[in-house]
């Protein structure tokens, strides 16, 4: 082989490598830290394979033309972090409605307002509650790594194109920031030529690619559809790693950078002999429900630590997991401040006396 | 009115019966008796038709009273957001240039919430041909303000006229894009007779013919009567449009540069070969690369190693663990590279934290157990200094601080770093010198076998050919600068 596949990437910079090599023909984006690096890669190398790039005026823009190149039957991405994503939500909303997929990446930031561009995850809600008006849902991967940046954003069209829906890689700003040794995945062979291309005629009709609906029982009848389409996702496409929880008495719950953090503590904490394990969600939507169902009905833990950079997202979609059989702890910080390992060994430790009582 | 003399055949582009239409009416369009929209609408089919692209025309319906234009015409069609129209016809047509692009939009659409959509497409001259139906009003909404709106003019929101003082005065959107250069094609147009729709008919060809042709971004503004909002007849109506209307709002052609125009090519076809793909994706294995289940051998890579530089910014402290990174990566090792992050950059200092490991980085943040400091000034040391483990390595920079204390196993090794770089001509390579320091150090303390001490120098050059391959005499000097470096090492030792 003559070409190195193992690149030393910032996780934004992965991210843009697993779109090209997933197929992805046009990037449209509207700067901002910490999610530059994802425009400024894929001004890079988009015209280098004769793709295309365009900084649109605007997030609203951008994600507009994200629905005309996926329109026209293209793969498309765009990128950017909490606020732009806020400016995307109408946007998102029409995705969901037609069924087309997309490719979004958001390097979270410290909100809410300006906030800063420190790490946080404060998004959750917004990406995995639905963000726009309407119901629905879009699909949420949780890289946490430089090299899970590449691999999902290839996945996330893979999935996305399988259920026609937009699928975001939700990544804090140190995963995006964050530099590491990365193993290309080889392109595969092109063949992309989805049924809902506008402008396919079918019987001498052209395809329409709409979202208004006025007959109440039309738009309910989307809407059944859509739930369907969300009930099978969550029952079949549940994403997760999983590390010491067979026998964990203290679960943590931790994606993103907080999923390393997490891991190292295991570690330590293990070599005390004190049980804990970690349930990483590799997608926060559809969540890992089964896992953590599974680990509290085995009867082995007893308690849950949801570690998050955010004040309580995630913990929500933990306890409707756990059921309240066990109690749910938050562990968190916020504002840009990442959680040490010390701090969430120490919380280990209070929960453990918490339990105890 | 007089238009009602004016016959149509009907254009194939439109669909026979308009079966999309919900409900028994499928011969007529949904639009009100008089609606400019109807007419124009035949004006756009009939264009269409004439020019023989119906096939790939990429029509973009709005929010309005035009949302269900794909009721009518028989062409690849959206419905978009509210204003958002020239965004997503910008996306269809960089998409797939072979797309002919319609934008067709009302004054609300367009001149309010979704001016900034409209004038960037304007401005980046997409190919497209936008139809902007100025009819003073909102009237799918039911005849609120526009911002076309008249002095004076009564809506369902300015009940009593608008007042231009506190509700400005009709925008004039024809002439704002007249301010822009890439515009090929503007013209205003009326459809209050036999004569005037004539006219328009011409623009709307011209309008269509440019799309065909490719030419850029041509805009034709429509002055279009909404009978039912605005309560009149038609002979009102008329008599509204050409004689109030057109104070604010003068019919004729506002530019025309189709002429000198010259017909738009298609873009090269995207590269999705997979071979081709990794050609321009894919670095270029330097010469002395090594193949992917090579292992070093030396003891200490069997754990993670963990290391921390720091000084001051422009002292190419990122570098220097960029470097090393790409060192550990080139010799198959996981590594992460993680530079200082928002407050942590303040006041000049710069910081990054280098991992490598044969298994899996756990938290990438270094903030104790640090294996190698490497301190450029005191601050550095001062904040990461406690960081060292008990048997850790620190290399100092001696003009910056006097020797520090050490505890337990610690080694302290001082280096004048930027001295030894200005002496090989370039101070940037002062990590250069580190890393050939560097080299002394982990051949006699890790330590490292004999096979990758040797190994140590050919990745370091490795990784600096694959950096600055294109920039031999830096390359040269940073080579120098790491023999220098070790020199100095080697004497110190
Ligand atoms: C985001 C958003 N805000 C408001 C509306 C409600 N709305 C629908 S049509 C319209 C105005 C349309 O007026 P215009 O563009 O002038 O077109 P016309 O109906 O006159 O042809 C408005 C405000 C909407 N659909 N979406
Ligand atoms: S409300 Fe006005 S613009 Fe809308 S269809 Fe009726 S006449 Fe036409």
């Amino acid at each position: 082989m003559k070409y190195n596949k193992r690149l030393l990437l910032k996780g934004n910079e992965a991210a843009v490598y697993g779109a090209l090599i997933a197929g992805c023909d046009c990037y449209f984006g509207y700067p901002i830290t910490p999610a530059s690096e994802v425009a400024q890669t894929a001004a890079q190398l988009f015209p280098q394979l004769n793709r295309t790039f365009l900084q649109a005026e605007s997030e609203i823009g951008a994600i507009n033309m994200v629905i005309g190149g996926a329109a026209a039957g293209k793969r498309v991405m765009t990128g950017s972090s909490g606020l732009g994503i806020s400016l995307k939500q109408e946007g998102m909303s029409y995705l969901a409605a037609y069924e087309m997929p997309a490719l979004i990446i958001d390097v979270t930031r410290g909100g809410p307002g300006l906030g800063n561009i420190g790490p946080e995850q404060a998004d959750y809600f917004q990406l995995v509650k639905g963000g726009g008006h309407g119901s629905y849902h879009c699909l949420v991967f949780t890289p946490n790594s430089a090299q899970e940046m590449c691999d999902m954003s290839i996945k996330a069209f893979e999935l996305a194109e399988k259920y026609r829906m937009p699928a975001y890689v939700m990544a804090d700003g140190v995963i995006g920031q964050m530099m590491e040794s990365v193993l290309l995945p080889e392109p595969k062979e092109f063949d992309y030529d989805p049924e809902w291309k506008m402008g396919r005629y079918v019987n001498g009709e052209a395809q329409v690619i709409t979202s208004i609906y006025m007959e109440y029982n039309d738009l309910e009848a989307l809407n059944n559809r859509l739930q369907a389409k969300y009930r099978e996702i969550e029952k079949n496409e549940q994403s997760y790693e999983e590390y010491m929880a067979d026998d964990a008495e203290v679960l943590i719950v931790a994606y993103g950078i907080c999923s390393r953090i997490a891991r190292g503590v295991v570690d330590t904490m293990r070599a005390d002999g004190v049980k804990v394990g970690l349930v990483r969600p590799k997608m926060v939507y559809p969540f890992p429900v089964d896992p953590l169902k599974k680990h509290v009905e085995n009867g082995t833990v007893k308690a849950v630590m949801s570690l998050e950079m955010s004040a309580g997202q995630m913990i929500e979609d933990v306890r409707l997991a756990v059921e309240c059989k066990v109690p749910v702890y938050l562990q968190n910080r916020m504002g840009g401040n990442i959680p040490s390992g010390a701090e969430v060994v120490e919380g280990v430790r209070t929960i453990l006396k918490e339990i105890a009582k | 009115m007089s238009m009602e003399k004016v016959k149509f055949g009907r254009s194939k582009v439109f669909f026979d019966p308009f079966n999309r239409r919900p409900g028994p009416i499928k011969k007529n369009m949904h639009y009100c008796p008089g609606c400019g929209h109807g007419i124009l609408h035949k004006l756009i089919a009939e264009a269409i038709e004439h020019y023989g692209i119906q096939q790939d025309v990429a029509f973009i319906a709005p929010v309005g009273c035009a949302v269900f234009a794909y009721y009518y015409f028989n062409t690849g069609a959206i419905s978009v957001p509210h204003g958002r129209a020239p965004a997503v016809g910008t996306g269809v047509g960089r998409a797939n240039p072979e797309k002919f692009v319609i934008s067709y939009q009302g004054d609300g659409d367009l001149a309010a919430i979704g001016f900034n959509e409209f004038i960037q497409a304007a401005n980046r001259g997409e190919k497209m041909t936008i139809f902007f139906v100025n009819n003073t009003n909102y009237g799918m909404t039911g005849g609120q303000m526009a911002p076309t709106t008249l002095p004076g003019q009564k809506t369902t929101t300015t009940p009593f006229g608008r007042n231009p003082l506190t509700e400005g005065y009709p925008i004039n959107v024809s002439s704002l894009i007249n301010t822009l250069t890439s515009p090929v094609y503007i013209e205003r147009v009326a459809l209050t007779s036999t004569a005037r729709i004539a006219a328009a008919k011409k623009a709307v060809y011209k309008g269509i013919e440019n799309l065909r042709d490719r030419k850029g971004f041509s805009f034709i503004e429509v002055l279009a009567p909404c009978p039912i909002n605005l309560r009149m007849t038609t002979e009102q109506l008329n008599d509204f449009i050409e004689n109030k209307m057109t104070e604010f709002f003068p019919i004729g052609c506002v530019r025309d540069r189709s002429a000198e125009t010259a017909v738009g090519e298609l873009p090269p076809a995207t590269i999705h070969e997979p071979a081709e793909v990794m050609a321009k994706l894919f670095p270029l294995r330097q010469e002395g690369g090594v193949a992917d289940d090579f292992r070093n051998d030396s003891e200490i890579f069997n754990r993670e190693l963990r290391i921390r530089m720091s000084g001051f910014g422009g002292q190419g402290i990122l570098s220097l663990g960029h470097n090393f990174a790409n060192m550990a990566r080139l010799r198959n090792f996981n590594v992460s590279w993680m530079p200082s992050y928002g407050p942590e950059q303040r006041g000049g200092a710069a910081s990054c934290a280098v991992i490598l490991s044969r298994g899996v980085i756990s938290n990438p943040m270094v903030d104790n157990n640090c294996d190698l400091l490497i301190a450029l000034t005191q601050m550095a040391l001062d904040k990461f200094g406690h960081q060292l483990s008990d048997n850790g390595i620190l290399i100092y920079d001696r003009s910056a601080m006097s020797k520090p204390e050490v505890k337990g196993n610690q080694k302290v090794f001082g280096l004048d770093a930027l001295a030894i770089a200005n002496s090989v001509g370039n101070p940037k390579c002062a990590n250069s010198v580190i890393l050939g320091a560097l080299a002394v150090i982990l051949k006699k303390y890790a330590p490292l076998t004999e096979g990758d001490a040797a190994d140590y120098d050919k990745v370091y050059r490795e990784a600096l050919t694959e950096s600055f391959g294109s920039k031999p005499k830096v390359l040269e000097q940073n080579f120098a600068a790491f023999e220098a470096g070790k020199a100095a090492m080697a004497a110190e030792l």
